[in-house]
């Protein structure tokens, strides 16, 4: 069984369809909601503000810090507890990792800005729509940067490379499995700031898999542009 | 701080010029999370939360060999107040949990009868989760009237040879046999108030929350703060509550 037609019937390199909104959480100073699918994600950002404990300032510069949730009625299977796994440890790691190198906080020194991203329902690429989502409700606080990081996972099924995978996708078990890269992209540069795979993959496919995913990340890059200009209109 | 909003109070005018028993524009929305068995988002004004029912198949309890499971839990997330920090449930959390949870089990409005499989071997069990997306005042009766929303719309999902498919929902609906809804009122000196902002409720004396079913039958009460409360406080309170539940339940 090879896997050449997508089962929700989109070519190789199409996104599902996409929504973006911020302001959405008026408590935050600066917020947004991201859309891909069925995966559903908002972020919120604090801060800066003064950091707590104080051993963990920094003189020079203020931090960031990311939370990751998934809300306990949001997993595919069974109720997901609440609190801090492993897993979601992991993933607020790599988006924090991912959304660095475009902040410049060296005006904010001992502060921190806090993330949080918290995803009432989801439908596979819950790391890259947090990303996506933090990116806006940092440029919504005003922040400064360098530019947004857009991000989406690009992977093999089968033997086709596709880009934004479904869960249904990620768990196909026919011939040849299924590969899953989340990336992050800085859309100018085009730059990546998160890469993770799991799954198998050769040179080839990686190399294709690269271009479908900077391909990608422009679409949900003019995306955040558009969402963050019409909020300012 | 306190003077002033009694000033105003005394003119029978708050911060955000409503009615001392006004709340603000309340919407109820339902199936916002797919991933759910039943989901709705409530909006008071500002508050904004999010509720899932999930369900699961348990061993029952020694206790209730034939009855279902049934819990409440609530995450008021950092996400939606710098109020609130990530870790371990706060107090304000777990009073706010326990309150709807006790409003839907001592009006026994879930048939936990209904939701046995095999009797001390396997039954269901419904858990309710609700998640505040924008913290702006007046929680419990948001987390109250999602509750009771998602529960209305929760439905099974297929349980074949002891598998449950989450992904395939029946037309099986949660027995939800009564409709219990919390209406919490608050009191500011002498002015008893409803759906109170975040200004109001750090500034009051006391609250109780009254919990009325859908034939008005008050079926738990709840009364926090410090100040105590005469019966007469106590009664004018319950007919505040009694006359606003049926106008919540409307928005259903």
């Amino acid at each position: 069984m090879s896997y050449d037609k997508r089962y929700d019937g989109r070519k190789p390199e199409e996104l599902r369809p996409m929504s973006a909104k911020v302001g959405v959480i008026p408590n935050a100073d600066g917020s947004a909601m991201f859309q891909v699918g069925n995966t559903v994600c908002y972020a919120a950002v604090y801060g800066p503000r003064e950091l707590h404990p104080k051993f963990l300032q920094d003189p020079k510069k203020g931090i960031l810090r990311v939370n990751y949730n998934m809300m306990p009625f949001s997993g595919h299977g069974d109720r997901v507890r609440p609190g801090r796994s492993r897993r979601s440890q992991e993933i607020a790691l790599v988006i924090q990792n991912a959304l660095l190198p475009v902040l410049d906080l060296s005006d904010y020194p001992k502060a921190v800005v806090d993330v949080f991203i918290e995803l009432p329902q989801t439908d596979a690429g819950t790391r890259c729509a947090g990303i996506v989502a933090a990116s806006m409700a940092l440029a919504h606080a005003g922040l400064k940067m360098k530019e947004l990081v857009s991000a989406v996972a690009v992977g093999k099924v089968g033997d086709s490379v596709v880009a934004d995978l479904t869960y249904d996708e990620e768990a196909f078990e026919g011939e040849g499995g299924s590969t899953d890269m989340p990336m992050a992209i800085l859309a100018n540069s085009g730059t990546v700031s998160l890469l993770q795979m799991d799954g198998e993959i050769n040179k080839e496919h990686l190399a294709t898999s690269l271009d479908l995913a900077k391909k990608a990340a422009q679409q949900i890059s003019d995306l955040q542009k558009k969402t963050l200009k019409e909020y300012y209109q | 701080m306190k003077e002033h909003l009694l000033k105003s109070l005394k003119k029978g005018v708050r911060y955000d010029g409503r009615k001392l028993d006004e709340f603000r524009k309340v919407t109820v929305s339902y199936d916002v999370s797919k991933s759910a068995e039943g989901s709705a988002k409530v909006t008071f004004g500002g508050t904004h939360v999010l509720v899932g029912v999930k369900m699961g198949v348990e061993t029952p309890y020694p206790d209730t060999p034939d009855r279902g499971n049934f819990m409440v839990n609530a995450e008021l997330t950092p996400l939606s107040s710098n109020r609130f920090e990530s870790g371990p449930p706060s107090i304000e959390a777990i009073e706010l949990s326990r309150v709807v949870d006790r409003g839907i089990r001592e009006s026994k409005a879930i048939d936990q009868k209904a939701l046995c499989i095999k009797v001390a071997e396997k039954v269901w069990s419904v858990m309710v989760d609700v998640v505040t997306v924008n913290a702006d005042g007046n929680l419990l009766d948001a987390a109250g009237l999602g509750a009771l929303a998602a529960l209305k719309v929760a439905r099974f999902p297929k349980y074949e040879n002891d598998i449950i498919d989450y992904m395939t929902h029946t037309d099986k609906k949660v027995p939800l046999v009564r409709e219990p809804l919390p209406v919490t009122v608050f009191k500011i000196g002498e002015y008893l108030l409803v759906d109170p902002l975040p200004i109001e409720e750090q500034l009051a004396d006391a609250r109780l929350t009254i919990t009325v079913t859908g034939d008005n039958t008050i079926c738990a009460l709840q009364k926090g703060g410090e100040v105590p409360l005469s019966s007469e406080d106590i009664l004018s309170m319950t007919d505040i509550a009694l006359k606003i539940a049926p106008e919540l339940r409307k928005k259903l």
